[in-house]
């Protein structure tokens, strides 16, 4: 959203409006402050403010009777009344009178965070809503997110129809292809950008982990615990959870999972009240899931709540065409990173990185990048840089025909199953180009 | 900008490995030189009896007024608990565009919510919390991607979602600015 949202700080107190503007500000927003109702009144008749934060006690006109005429001016406004502890009922008056919510001070910098992302995103929406016609959606913050092959194409426009909606979705795809930068892409596009995405790594959690890991604790739970924790559940509220390796999750995890996503409710580990959330979840795997849950070991309730779309991430032999791009692309960021000048890499070199199977896809190609950089003679990276040699030998098919089918299938993704640029770049025409496809039954990946 | 390098100033006791680490990976992240340097002060100025914690918005006028250069961001480190009247804690706060930064290790350490200590997270999550200030002293706004370091975090375990790098687009700011 291009639109800077405004906020009109009124509180009598003057240390309580530094600290707020300079909390504020920081989040970007635009900020003024009033000492008292009628100053406020006053600048609200001349210019417009998205949210109003209002002390109630205040000496002349209160929050409460200011509140009112706020209303009175403009109904839509978003009002935030902050109260102290013995004035709850005044509060919950201000609700009945038109607030958009009350805050008690002093308060947790994450509950009025939460405050106001939440008027933020409404005035967000209301905005988005007003322009919705005129805009072209683009995805934003993909810039990680490297490669113009036909098959990322085909992951980002599914990223971005899948981004706005709230469904569940799974990513899969092998070990190293990106799949995390996906989950951050959709949910840097999707409507709870505002809030946290929150990662959950499943397999590095053990299952004793488990509760106090998801569902946090409460102050005093055992011995130790001097402040409150809150869990991965509760900290993705109005956010994403990205539950990275689900596959790796116990059975009795399992269970736990379903229920939470059910309801959308849990307990702190020492604590007495159910805690809501409203998460959206996206999961990653490098496993078949469907096999895991023929084979018993995955729950297949959980498989279906959390399987309502799905977005494969191919593996990086299917986009050799994207593999120079993500070779500039780690070279600028190593050089960079070690403060080095940005250096070419030899045309052989590049050559043999796009003939190079890559069992471990893009996380494979970066750290050869990271490492050529670091023994490299830093004027160019060249053929010796890399360690390929011994791979690409132990990776040879060893019948002659399984080694034409393997080149002619790298050349024809490199092409995108362009028939004639893969038939002028295997030096045979059209039709044995065809005769061979139909012989060894190859198969474009997106079909 | 006329931007020489980072002044750490810490105040109470830290150990010197640990606050050579924190200035390695800000230079690391940043690619300005970091200095360390120790400062004395008597909190007991700055401590409120009544809500037993300190009082960092004093703190960071004190650092501003005192230990600040034009030639020189400054952030001032801390192993007590921080309030600004309005919050019931925070970790850390500064002056957006300015010389000045405060932060407070205190709640970052794992011990202080019952789980075993971790002296690799706890330097993670200082130098994440330096960063971020020094970021603001940059004039960076809080940024909504969310492994960005500019990334708003109220509670530790946000500060552990977050990575300690500038997202492409904080970045490309913070080079237009320096280049202004």
């Amino acid at each position: 959203m291009s639109k800077k949202i405004s906020i009109l700080i009124v509180d009598d107190e003057e240390s309580v409006r530094e600290s707020l503007f300079s909390w504020f500000i920081e989040d970007g927003y635009r900020v003024e402050c009033a000492e008292n109702a009628k100053i406020a009144l006053s600048k609200l008749e001349s210019e417009n403010f998205d949210i109003i934060l209002a002390d109630i006690k205040m000496p002349g006109m209160d929050g409460l009777e200011m509140l009112r005429r706020i209303k009175s001016l403009k109904k839509d406004a978003i009002v935030i009344v902050i109260t102290a502890f013995a004035t709850v009922d005044t509060a919950v008056q201000a609700l009945k009178d038109g607030a958009f919510d009350y805050v008690t001070k002093p308060f947790d910098p994450d509950d009025l965070s939460h405050l106001i992302r939440n008027a933020s995103k409404q005035i967000s929406l209301s905005y988005e809503n007003e322009t919705l016609k005129e805009r072209v959606v683009t995805l934003e913050n993909v810039e990680d997110i490297i490669g113009n092959s036909e098959a990322m194409k085909k992951v980002l426009q599914k990223v971005e129809s899948v981004a706005q909606s709230n469904s569940s979705v799974i990513i899969t795809g092998e070990s190293g292809t990106g799949k995390e930068l996906i989950a951050k892409a959709i949910h840097s596009n999707s409507q709870r950008k505002y809030f946290p995405l929150v990662s959950v790594h499943c397999g590095a959690l053990t299952e004793s982990l488990l509760e106090s890991e998801l569902f946090g604790h409460e102050k005093g739970a055992f011995t130790g615990a001097m402040y409150n924790r809150k869990g991965r559940f509760e900290m993705a509220d109005s956010g994403t959870i990205f539950l990275d390796e689900i596959a790796t999750v116990s059975v009795k995890m399992q269970v736990e999972l379903l229920r939470v996503l059910e309801s959308k409710t849990f307990m702190r580990v020492g604590g007495n009240k159910d805690i809501y959330s409203d998460f959206r979840v996206i999961c990653a795997t490098n496993r078949n899931l469907k096999q895991m849950v023929e084979d018993g070991t995955f729950r297949e309730d959980l498989f279906y709540r959390l399987n309502v779309v799905n977005i494969h991430v191919p593996p990086l032999r299917e986009r050799i065409g994207d593999i120079p791009l993500l070779t500039e692309y780690f070279i600028k960021k190593y050089c960079m990173s070690m403060n080095k000048q940005i250096i070419p890499i030899d045309s052989s070199a590049l050559k043999r990185l796009e003939e190079f199977d890559f069992p471990g896809n893009i996380r494979e190609l970066e750290n050869m990048i990271e490492r050529a950089i670091v023994i490299g003679n830093g004027k160019k990276i060249t053929l010796k840089d890399f360690p390929l040699e011994k791979n690409i030998l132990s990776s040879s098919a060893e019948s002659l025909d399984e080694q034409e089918k393997n080149h002619i299938f790298q050349i024809l993704i490199k092409y995108d199953w362009n028939i004639s640029r893969s038939a002028k770049a295997l030096q045979v025409d059209r039709v044995t180009l065809y005769n061979k496809i139909k012989k060894y039954n190859l198969k474009s990946p997106g079909k | 900008m006329n931007l020489q390098n980072i002044t750490l100033i810490s105040f109470g006791y830290f150990d010197n490995d640990f606050l050579q680490n924190i200035a390695k990976n800000i230079q690391r992240e940043l690619f300005i030189k970091v200095q360390i340097k120790e400062g004395h002060l008597d909190l007991s100025d700055y401590y409120d009896p009544a809500r037993r914690q300190y009082n960092a918005n004093l703190l960071l006028k004190q650092i501003e007024n005192n230990f600040a250069s034009d030639s020189s961001k400054t952030i001032g480190l801390f192993n007590v608990d921080f309030f600004i009247p309005i919050f019931t804690y925070i970790f850390g706060q500064a002056y957006l565009g300015g010389r000045t930064g405060v932060v407070s290790v205190f709640r970052l350490s794992n011990e202080r919510y019952g789980i075993d200590s971790d002296e690799n997270l706890l330097l993670e999550r200082s130098c994440k919390e330096i960063i971020h200030e020094l970021g603001h002293t940059l004039g960076l706004i809080h940024c909504y991607v969310s492994d960005c370091v500019m990334r708003s975090g109220t509670y530790v375990e946000d500060i552990d979602q977050k990575s300690s790098s500038l997202c492409h687009k904080c970045k490309n700011e913070l080079l237009n600015s320096v280049n202004k």
